[in-house]
């Protein structure tokens, strides 16, 4: 091959791979922000479906595109990048609405839709990698390398690119990207240009509403929006989320959840404030005249500062700045806030133009690990809106700040007599409050408190306040507690010495569930009591970190035959969601993936092969195990969960694919099989038990970024070596099972990714990573040479 | 079963088949079949009811509460490509983001305002117009405001063409009410509220009730339940719809 022809197989393969990652990172947005379920898993599952099918596509029409290599090629490069934007906007337009599947299973239909089409570009451009190896086997080494530089760079520059576009529009730059790479295989005729050409031209052409994100119209913002007056004062893009500012002068938005039904007055005006499409916030309008912010004191979060007077204050989670605004009512001493959108705290400094208020940018875990202040309040607003909690839209994102660790870390950081303040979204039957009584109750304890004094719980109509106090709680602090709930008609719920009379009697509940469930909980049989509880509320930890997980699947048939009384409403979406599309991703993958490989007619799988097909189907499971354990579980060390999931992705393919090309080379295979499993084993057990660092170590994510890069290099390393040493094992001892080794594998992968996130809730991240390791081990054992 | 798939490929358009031929069928049906689906629903609805007893205080809901959905015609009220599930009893979409009640949900909203037929009600939140026209069975007049534009059009032409002569639709804000037709008998506040505005609970008259669904859209987990006695006095119960009780049995 020409040396100048080589450069060019070179650079398309590098753009189109950078294209292609470029084109998952920028799902991981977009998904976000039309749907409810950042869920990273799903993303990487279908990208792996593409591939998969790539695989199987090439197994059994490769080898007569080769002759027409750079055809096939500019073909498959051009119809990504016509697939890309194209794909996108017809799947965001499908039907699918996440809260309807508990009522109608016909959504499992859209689901395989969207799934497929998100899909499809990747499977083009699979197969020209495939199609790529094929033709230049002897100069592999060269192109293997090309797509690996060029997927680190795109995964890197989408997220650069972030900052500068929506996601939406970086669509397009990732068709270009495609096309380029096309046109650079279609040699110079004119002709042969057209289609590339036509990919740039349909790419840069299709107007931006067909790209923009189409929110779902469940979300808070749509909903927002189509009230009347009301209309969009700005927007701002970045990895960060999207932020969508809406005013309404004809409707005002009066956002002041759970306030006392004795409350008259009206809240002031406000801009609310959307985070993709949801959670909002609201930024009220404050005069300079303390008595404007009045009507914050009616919420139960005013607790606190009924307890303590002119405290230093930390709210971990500025959002719209009520809690900030709270302070400030409250004559707070000092206000220090904590906001992990860049953007959202920009907004917040023009907005809240007052000395005594410092803003902190970051994440609330690491600001509270290195911060060295001690707080006399420390103050956290609920994580996620009254809708999507109510929904359990939230189930399977990692809400660390929620943890017996983040707890536990927040007490540290009280002055003696200070309090931490958890405000939580009150529901029947109580999930949230319960669940939050349940993790103090865990992190005193891990500090070694008993924690029977030192806590006190009150509940509204609409949300429910906890205090943690660093020390006990006294009769004058229940004295100004019974007065704070009386004046506004708020319910006591525990504190030391309560009585049962106490605990129902403004806002009546069918039964004082969360009492009973308070006292059940610090009393001898809460191991029992968490057990019988139908909702999954054992406290969330940082190897489990889904505190808005509450299903358990004991619970299904009895909702299910409940369903005519709206019982199928106390069902998690977001988990249900995730369950859903693993069950559509099965066929899905069967079909496109295994099946075909049946007309190959070559010898098909039985006994004899059952070890091979053992051995792909375990590496299959455990590496993507291994990856999607280590996105979420960095997703605490890197303070972003975008960041660390673009990281261990582009970290994965990296240096698992130097492995495996290190590992093509190797003399002796099976001596090398042993030691890289045998190291796998190690790595995992010391990722379980030692890795990632602590959040907040290291100030720049910048630094964070790289050093889980380097952390997950040598598992990663080692981890690309097993696959290709089994092939060139079968490539001497059974060449036509190759494909289907390829075909295995690729399904076990796109089947683990969910699985492993499934797992991750039920059994923790460090479970996950333990099987993995036990499957590696297998792999080796079950198919010794 | 690998060798399966191309023997069976034929086989599998079946189904599909037979769904093509059925199309026609089901758009054949009418107002009758309509009204048989209708009766088995409110049947099943009474039997929920009874067995939802302990939560919601009534073991069976209120004759004419049942009768007046009996004579609502709710498939006219759901969008046509769903009017085939319009007596299942399930929520559905309307557009805007915005749901039509599970009918039993309806019922029971319905059932806690304890509707007299000479009560005024007022309804924040008409979205299809459904549970106004239930209520309009039921009492002497029904207010009902929309702050969704195209929602109160429609709402408004869809109560109108059916004869409803006793609702009157507006576009407009909620939160003040409406004052001009207060005190009000029955409030009900089917818009997701995150306050309880305190102008309505003032239009509510002394011994009135109002009923406000919480949760999110296909998702009303809770009732709250306000009350005013003859004293002005209020008080608010929370009121489970579904019969569950979060303790396993053993306890």
């Amino acid at each position: 091959m020409a040396r100048r022809e080589q450069a060019l197989l070179a650079l398309s393969i590098a753009l189109l791979a950078g294209a292609a990652l470029a084109y998952q990172v920028l799902l991981f947005r977009l998904l976000a922000i039309v749907q409810w379920h950042t869920f990273a898993a799903t993303i990487i599952s279908l990208a792996l479906l593409g591939h998969g099918a790539a695989g199987t596509a090439l197994a059994l029409a490769g080898r007569r595109l080769l002759p027409r290599f750079s055809a096939a090629f500019a073909t498959g490069a051009s119809l990504f990048a016509v697939a890309v934007p194209i794909c996108w906007a017809v799947a965001q337009r499908l039907p699918f609405n996440g809260l309807e599947l508990v009522w109608n299973p016909a959504q499992l239909g859209w689901l395989a839709g969207l799934f497929l089409l998100l899909s499809l570009p990747f499977f083009f451009a699979a197969c020209c990698f495939g199609l790529a190896f094929m033709h230049a086997r002897e100069r592999i080494a060269a192109l293997y390398a090309a797509d690996l530089l060029g997927a680190g760079l795109g995964a890197a520059l989408a997220t650069g690119l972030l900052f500068l576009l929506p996601a939406g529009g970086a669509l397009r730059a990732v068709a270009v990207a495609g096309a380029v790479a096309a046109a650079l295989q279609s040699g110079p005729k004119i002709t042969r240009l057209a289609l590339p050409a036509l990919a740039v031209i349909s790419a840069l052409l299709l107007p931006h509403s067909w790209l923009a994100p189409r929110i779902t119209e469940f979300k808070g913002l749509p909903r927002t929006l189509g009230i009347m007056g009301a209309e969009v004062e700005a927007e701002y893009s970045s990895p960060y989320g999207l932020l969508t500012i809406i005013r309404n002068e004809t409707i005002p938005f009066r956002h002041a959840p759970g306030r006392s039904l004795a409350a008259t007055s009206e809240p002031p005006a406000q801009l609310a404030v959307f985070t993709d499409g949801d959670s909002m916030t609201a930024m009220s309008v404050y005069d300079g005249r303390l008595e404007s912010l009045a009507w914050l004191d009616q919420t139960t979060s005013a607790l606190p500062y009924h307890l303590i007077s002119r405290p230093r204050v930390l709210v971990l989670g500025a959002g719209g700045g009520a809690d900030v605004q709270l302070a400030l009512y409250h004559e707070a001493r000092e206000i220090h806030a904590v906001e992990l959108n860049p953007t959202m705290l920009e907004l917040l400094r023009a907005w809240l133009d007052e000395p005594r208020v410092q803003l902190h940018p970051g994440e609330a875990r690491g600001f509270a690990r290195t911060d060295r202040r001690r707080y006399d309040l420390i103050q956290v607003p609920p994580l996620d809106s009254y809708g999507g909690s109510g929904a359990g839209a939230q189930a399977m994102a990692e809400s660390f700040p929620y943890t017996v660790e983040a707890l536990a870390d927040y007490y540290a950081r009280l002055a003696p007599g200070g309090l931490l303040a958890l405000t939580s979204w009150e529901k029947q039957p109580p999930r949230e409050g319960l669940k939050l009584f349940a993790t103090a109750v865990e992190a005193l304890r891990v500090l070694g408190v008993e924690p029977r004094n030192h806590l006190a719980l009150i509940r509204g109509w609409q949300t429910s306040t906890l205090l943690v106090k660093s020390g006990a709680l006294t009769a004058a602090d229940i004295g100004r507690l019974r007065a704070f709930c009386d004046s506004r008609g708020f319910d006591p719920t525990w504190f030391p010495g309560i009585e049962p009379d106490e605990v129902n009697r403004r806002h009546r509940l069918p039964r004082p569930w969360l009492y009973e469930g308070a006292v059940a909980l610090l009393g001898d049989d809460a191991e029992s009591f968490l057990a019988d509880y139908k909702f999954h509320i054992v406290p969330a930890t940082d190897d489990r970190p889904y505190f808005f997980h509450f299903f358990r699947w004991p619970l299904l048939p009895e909702l299910i035959k409940l369903r005519g009384q709206g019982g199928l409403t106390l069902l998690d979406t977001g988990y249900l969601v995730l369950v859903g599309t693993l069950v559509v991703a099965v066929p899905l993958s069967l079909l496109l993936i295994l099946t075909p490989l049946a007309v190959l007619r070559r010898p098909q799988p039985d006994m004899a092969r059952l070890r091979p097909g053992i051995y792909f189907l375990c590496l299959g499971l455990a590496f993507l195990f291994v990856e999607i354990a280590c996105m979420q579980r960095y997703g605490l060390f890197v303070g972003h969960p975008l960041f660390a999931t673009v990281a261990v992705l582009a970290g994965f393919l990296v240096f698992a694919g130097a492995g495996s090309f290190v590992a093509s080379r190797v003399r002796n295979r099976a001596r090398t099989l042993r030691w890289a499993v045998a190291g796998i084993v190690v790595l995992l057990l010391l990722q379980t038990v030692a890795l990632p660092p602590p959040p907040g170590i290291f100030e720049s994510t910048t630094t964070r970024v790289i050093v889980t890069l380097a952390l997950v290099a040598p598992l990663a390393f080692l981890m690309g070596m097993p696959f290709p040493l089994g092939l060139s094992r079968l490539a001497g001892e059974a060449p036509a099972f190759i494909p289907w080794a390829w075909g295995i594998n690729g399904c076990a992968s796109v089947l683990s990714a969910l699985l492993a996130a499934l797992l991750a809730v039920h059994l923790g991240f460090g479970a996950v990573l333990v099987m993995a390791a036990g499957l590696y081990a297998l792999a080796v054992v079950n198919w010794p040479e | 079963m690998l060798r399966c798939p191309r023997q069976f490929t034929g086989w599998m358009l079946a189904p599909v088949f037979l769904i093509i031929c059925a199309l026609p069928l089901i758009a054949a049906t009418d107002e009758a079949t309509y009204a048989v689906e209708r009766k088995a629903l409110l049947a099943e609805i009474q039997r929920d009811a009874a067995a939802t007893a302990d939560s919601t205080g009534r073991s069976r809901f209120n004759a004419r509460v049942i009768g007046a959905m009996d004579t609502v015609p709710r498939h006219r009220f759901v969008p046509a490509g769903n009017a085939d599930s319009a007596y299942a009893n399930r929520p559905l979409p309307i557009g805007h983001g915005q749901t039509i009640s599970q009918p039993y949900i309806v019922a029971l909203m319905t059932e806690l305002l304890e509707p007299k037929s000479d009560d005024v009600i007022l309804e924040v939140g008409t979205g299809s117009g459904y549970q106004a026209a239930v209520l309009a069975q039921l009492v002497a007049r029904v207010y009902t405001l929309e702050i969704i534009e195209p929602l109160a059009e429609s709402a408004s032409a869809r109560l109108e063409q059916l004869g409803y002569r006793n609702i009157q639709v507006k576009l407009g804000d909620g939160y003040y009410g409406w004052p001009e037709h207060a005190p009000y008998d029955g409030i009900i506040v089917t818009a997701a509220a995150n306050s309880i505005p305190p102008p309505l609970i003032q239009q509510l008259k002394p011994g009135g009730r109002m009923v406000i669904p919480v949760g999110a859209p296909f998702h009303t987990q809770d009732l709250i339940l306000l009350r005013k006695d003859a004293q002005g006095k209020v008080s608010t119960t929370s009121v489970l719809p579904v019969a569950f009780v979060p303790l396993t049995r053993r306890r």
